[in-house]
């Protein structure tokens, strides 16, 4: 019984990176203890409800560790399928506040934009896998509709955070695919001439959020004031910051969105720069890592999955960083496995979980 | 490269791996590079800028409240307390917290009444406050709408009843001019006052008393830091600087002197002036008629204001200080005065009064208040029995210019200097007046007018009190002041204000007592033109009486001084001190179309030295029982 129980335990943790684990669990440790200061006034269970989701995205997380990824891989075309069907669904019976992002189902809100994140990756790669790279105008073509029309769903939600995360996903796996760099550049100068049609398609708040980033000062008491107050917040910590359970921004509610969007802020107050170069730090390792797991993977789905994964983890670290320190504009991108929600945690778990299984599984499957 | 080639491409997992890891390399370094830029973009915000943003933050965080001490109190000399705070409550919201203001008003309204002038004040002082401090609604509660509020708060959010200290004037109208009243603070004043902590402030002097010693009185506003949410909200309190609470004042005015005269004034309207010669305290300062100045405290309503100043007699107008008459024969001792300074007259100079003097060359003449005149007078029987061809005659030797000079000197034509706002200097007649005035030219007759008090002249009582107190005082003048002490809340001693030094008004003594001998002559001579009030009088009484002419017979031939409202009609006039041996009262006494002095001024004048100097005869004031509050801090500037 106990060997059966000890092989039991070995067997799962064979499917475990450890490098990688401990950054994660770092990260979320960090979000825990900056949560039960930032979200000292929501109450005793609310740090207690983010780690029964940590916990939550940690069991999904190693229960997909043991997937083989070729198994992953014929399932990803009924798996993007069931997500993008979805999307319909959200826009027929969703909620929330001023976008429906949102299915409840009872004992749960479901937001599939989020498992889109994972879906979209997952299809392109497994589209990618199967041409020969580098990808041709006619792969480029298709990976484009792939990703297009799901980021194009979620931007109608309208969540514009959330939707080019998605388009950034496929971007960067096409990337990793070996896409020419005068595509590229063909590409990212195209996009750059149709930014003034595409502020022709922003909804009022969204215009009004680029505005402001332009010139917070501009509108101090209106959208201007969270950005003020997040930079207000995160200069006074210094090299050291005011200490856990000091920000006085987030206690007396002059930070909004203090335990979500703009954690963050909350962070760099308490813990000043000193605290902020050991966040990015984690979050380099942990991004790094997976990078050296994909490079090291034995077939190109995984490779480029974990890649782009990987890549599309560092966007949310440098949208939400950029964000919160007033570099970027506004956008309802949380800092990953930090920001209070349950929804992007257990998905980006989850895609850990695969970065997991692509590295425990490698030396099994051979060249 | 070759057509057939590509289309035969098949794939290459170690190419592709081996492309893997070179883009995958390219894209760690761009990640780490963009990291690193935005680690500095944080280091530029904590490091190199946080001096700023801790500014900023403490600026948030710390916000300072001011804390309004309670307003000084003003006694009597005896210590009557004439204006008194009470506790009571207010209605105030924070517009900013208010997401309907005209809806949550409507919803007030529909528990207590509102008027139109509450409306009114708190529409302006919303503008002057701005939308994230409080603005009061209502002041005054009464408990029965304390109670209707309390009720109904779960339909109000954020409309909060707040309590604080109100002025209160126990004695009603009895010191209306004297002490003023407070109001509410207003845009204009909060300009005036210039500094936003002022916007804590709920009252003002506005008037009176309250107006000129408002600083004293006010105290310094204190400060707390307090820390606040970004709703405004106080947390709890990191530092303070205490409020330091206003002065008490005490009056030299005697409160039960005060009342004799308003009573010694009956049905009459007008104004009396009383002083101590020797120190310039006034004792009693009374403008009729009265008003209640506790009308104004909390605003005065549109109906009450119109009574007021729709009044013909003009209650709010204070005579003792900016209402003028011309001194009529009151003025006559002063003339008098210079004759002797200026060596023109000797006391015992005697003038032949025939009943009419003439100017040479001017067919027209000035009369005598005698048919047939007063025969041969000197000084003394000239002021005791008021004979007006003395002073024609006295007045052309003196000429305008030095006849001004003297009066100037006696302190008409100038302010007193009392310690109340908007005093007037009044008008001394001379020709650069008359042609700044009139644009017309001095003539003769006008010099002789004046001579006796009539003509372009205007004194206030307080001239005529202060020249006849310097009379009384041998020609030492006393500047009139209502201030006798201060003291900074009830624990401290009573700060007495040194006495100021007074300024003699005559060369010589003698002339003075040739003055005095005349004014003893009017009350107490066989001839005097006040000998009846000497009647039944414990003590020596010497004084002047005089009548002013309000409407000269030459300019308004249409006008029946009868139907003149009572201000614009004849005044009767007394000055007057007494024991004449040893004075200790000086009065001066006008009353509005009181015909002759001698029968309405004069008898006012000896009930108000009656009830001065004898043992008390009449009942002293009942005080209602005061309770005074000494207010806690923060009653007057709690906030919800």
């Amino acid at each position: 019984m106990m060997r059966w129980l000890q092989a039991w335990v070995s067997d799962w943790l064979d499917c475990i990176d450890v490098p990688l684990f401990i950054g994660l669990l770092l990260i979320l440790s960090t979000s825990l203890v900056v949560l039960s200061s930032a979200g000292a006034s929501e109450g005793e269970h609310f740090v207690l409800a983010q780690g029964a989701r940590f916990v939550a995205g940690i069991v999904a997380m190693l229960v997909i560790a043991r997937i083989q990824p070729n198994r992953l891989r014929s399932w990803t075309p009924i798996i993007f399928a069931l997500t993008l069907a979805l999307m319909p669904v959200v826009f027929a019976v969703g909620s929330g506040r001023s976008a429906r992002l949102w299915i409840n189902l009872g004992f749960f809100y479901l937001q599939p934009g989020e498992l889109l994140k994972l879906s979209v990756p997952m299809m392109v790669a497994w589209y990618l896998h199967r041409v020969v790279l580098p990808p041709t105008w006619a792969t480029l073509a298709i990976c484009g509709l792939i990703i297009s029309v799901p980021a194009a769903l979620i931007i109608r939600q309208p969540d514009l955070g959330t939707g080019l995360l998605v388009g950034a996903s496929g971007i960067f796996a096409l990337y990793l695919a070996g896409m020419h760099w005068w595509r590229i550049g063909l590409f990212a100068g195209a996009g750059l001439a149709s930014l003034p049609v595409a502020w022709l398609f922003l909804r009022e708040y969204q215009k009004n959020r680029i505005l402001t980033f332009l010139n917070p000062e501009n509108d101090q008491l209106g959208t201007g004031w969270n950005i003020i107050q997040s930079k207000i917040a995160i200069g006074s910590g210094g090299w050291f910051g005011k200490g856990w359970g000091n920000s006085t921004q987030a206690k007396l509610d002059y930070l909004p969105e203090h335990t979500t969007d703009f954690l963050f802020s909350v962070l760099s107050e308490e813990w000043g720069w000193v605290g902020v170069i050991f966040v990015f730090s984690l979050y380099v390792f942990v991004i790094g890592r997976c990078l050296w797991i994909a490079s090291n993977a034995r077939d190109g789905y995984s490779r480029i999955l974990v890649g782009a994964l990987a890549m599309t983890f560092s966007v949310y670290v440098l949208v939400n960083g950029g964000m919160v320190v007033g570099l970027l504009p506004v956008v309802g991108v949380p800092m990953p496995l930090l920001s209070y929600g349950g929804t992007s945690a257990v998905s980006l778990l989850a895609g850990f979980g695969i970065v997991m299984s692509v590295k425990a599984h490698r030396k099994f499957m051979g060249a | 490269m070759i057509p057939s080639l590509r289309r035969q491409r098949i794939k290459n997992n170690i190419a592709e791996s081996e492309q893997f890891r070179r883009r995958s390399f390219i894209g760690f370094i761009c990640i780490a590079m963009a990291m690193l830029g935005l680690a500095f973009g944080y280091f530029r915000l904590q490091v190199l800028q946080h001096q700023e943003y801790q500014l900023r933050s403490d600026a948030n965080r710390i916000k300072p409240r001011p804390i309004v001490p309670a307003r000084g109190l003003i006694y009597d000399r005896n210590g009557k307390l004439l204006a008194d705070n009470i506790p009571a409550y207010r209605i105030e919201l924070v517009p900013d917290q208010i997401e309907d203001i005209d809806k949550t008003i409507a919803a007030i309204q529909n528990i207590i009444s509102l008027s139109a002038e509450d409306l009114e004040a708190f529409q302006q002082s919303r503008k002057a406050t701005g939308r994230f401090r409080p603005v009061v609604l209502k002041l005054r509660l009464n408990e029965e709408e304390r109670a209707k509020l309390a009720l109904n708060r779960y339909r109000l959010p954020n409309v909060e009843v707040v309590p604080y200290l109100t002025r209160r004037y126990p004695y009603e109208n009895m010191f209306a001019h004297v002490i003023g009243y407070v109001g509410r603070v207003d845009a204009k004043d909060l300009e005036k006052l210039g500094d936003s902590k002022f916007t804590a402030l709920s009252h003002t002097g506005k008037s009176g008393l309250e107006k000129f010693y408002e600083q004293e009185l006010r105290g310094e506003i204190g400060y707390e830091s307090v820390e606040t949410n970004a709703q405004g909200r106080s947390l709890k309190t990191i530092g303070m600087q205490q409020a330091s609470p206003g002065y008490d004042i005490q009056l030299s005015i005697d409160a039960d002197l005060q009342k004799a005269t308003i009573e010694a004034f009956g049905e009459l309207q007008g104004a009396a002036v009383a002083v101590d010669p020797r120190t310039g305290e006034v004792l009693a300062m009374v403008s009729l008629p009265l008003f209640d100045p506790n009308l104004f405290i909390n605003g005065i309503s549109h109906v009450n204001y119109r009574a007021l100043t729709e009044n013909i007699s003009r209650p709010l107008y204070d005579r003792n200080l900016q209402g003028g008459t011309a001194p009529g024969s009151t003025i006559k001792p002063f003339v008098a005065l210079a004759g002797l300074e200026s060596g023109l007259r000797k006391p015992e100079d005697k003038i032949l009064s025939t009943g009419e003097f003439f100017l040479p060359g001017v067919s027209r003449g000035f009369r005598d208040s005698h048919h047939g005149g007063h025969g041969w007078v000197d000084l003394q029987e000239s002021i005791a029995q008021s004979v007006n061809t003395y002073y024609y005659k006295l007045a052309v030797d003196l000429g305008i210019q030095r006849f001004d000079t003297y009066m100037l000197q006696y302190g008409f034509g100038k302010k007193t200097g009392i310690d109340l706002p908007s005093e007037s200097i009044g008008i001394l007649p001379s020709p650069e007046w008359k042609r700044k005035r009139f644009n017309e030219a001095w003539y003769p007759g006008d010099t002789v007018n004046v001579g006796i008090g009539q003509g372009a002249w205007n004194v206030t009582p307080l001239q005529l009190a202060q020249a006849t107190a310097a009379i009384a005082n041998n020609g030492e003048q006393h500047k009139l002041h209502l201030l006798k002490a201060k003291r900074k809340g009830f624990q401290t001693q009573w700060l007495p204000e040194a006495l100021v030094a007074g300024q003699s008004i005559a060369k010589d003594p003698a002339h003075i007592a040739a003055i005095k001998s005349g004014m003893w002559g009017t009350v107490n001579g066989s001839r005097g033109t006040a000998r009846a009030i000497a009647v039944g009088a414990e003590y020596l009484i010497a004084g002047k009486t005089g009548t002013a002419q309000k409407v000269s017979r030459k300019g308004n031939v249409s006008l029946n001084p009868n139907q003149l409202p009572m201000n614009q009609r004849h005044q009767a006039l007394f000055i007057g001190y007494a024991p004449a041996d040893n004075p200790r009262i000086a009065i001066a006494v006008m009353v509005e179309h009181g015909g002759f002095g001698s029968s309405t001024a004069a008898p006012i004048a000896r009930k108000m030295m009656d009830a001065w100097l004898l043992p008390k005869t009449i009942a002293p004031i009942k005080t209602e029982p005061v309770v005074s509050i000494t207010a806690p801090a923060q009653l007057t500037s709690a906030t919800p």
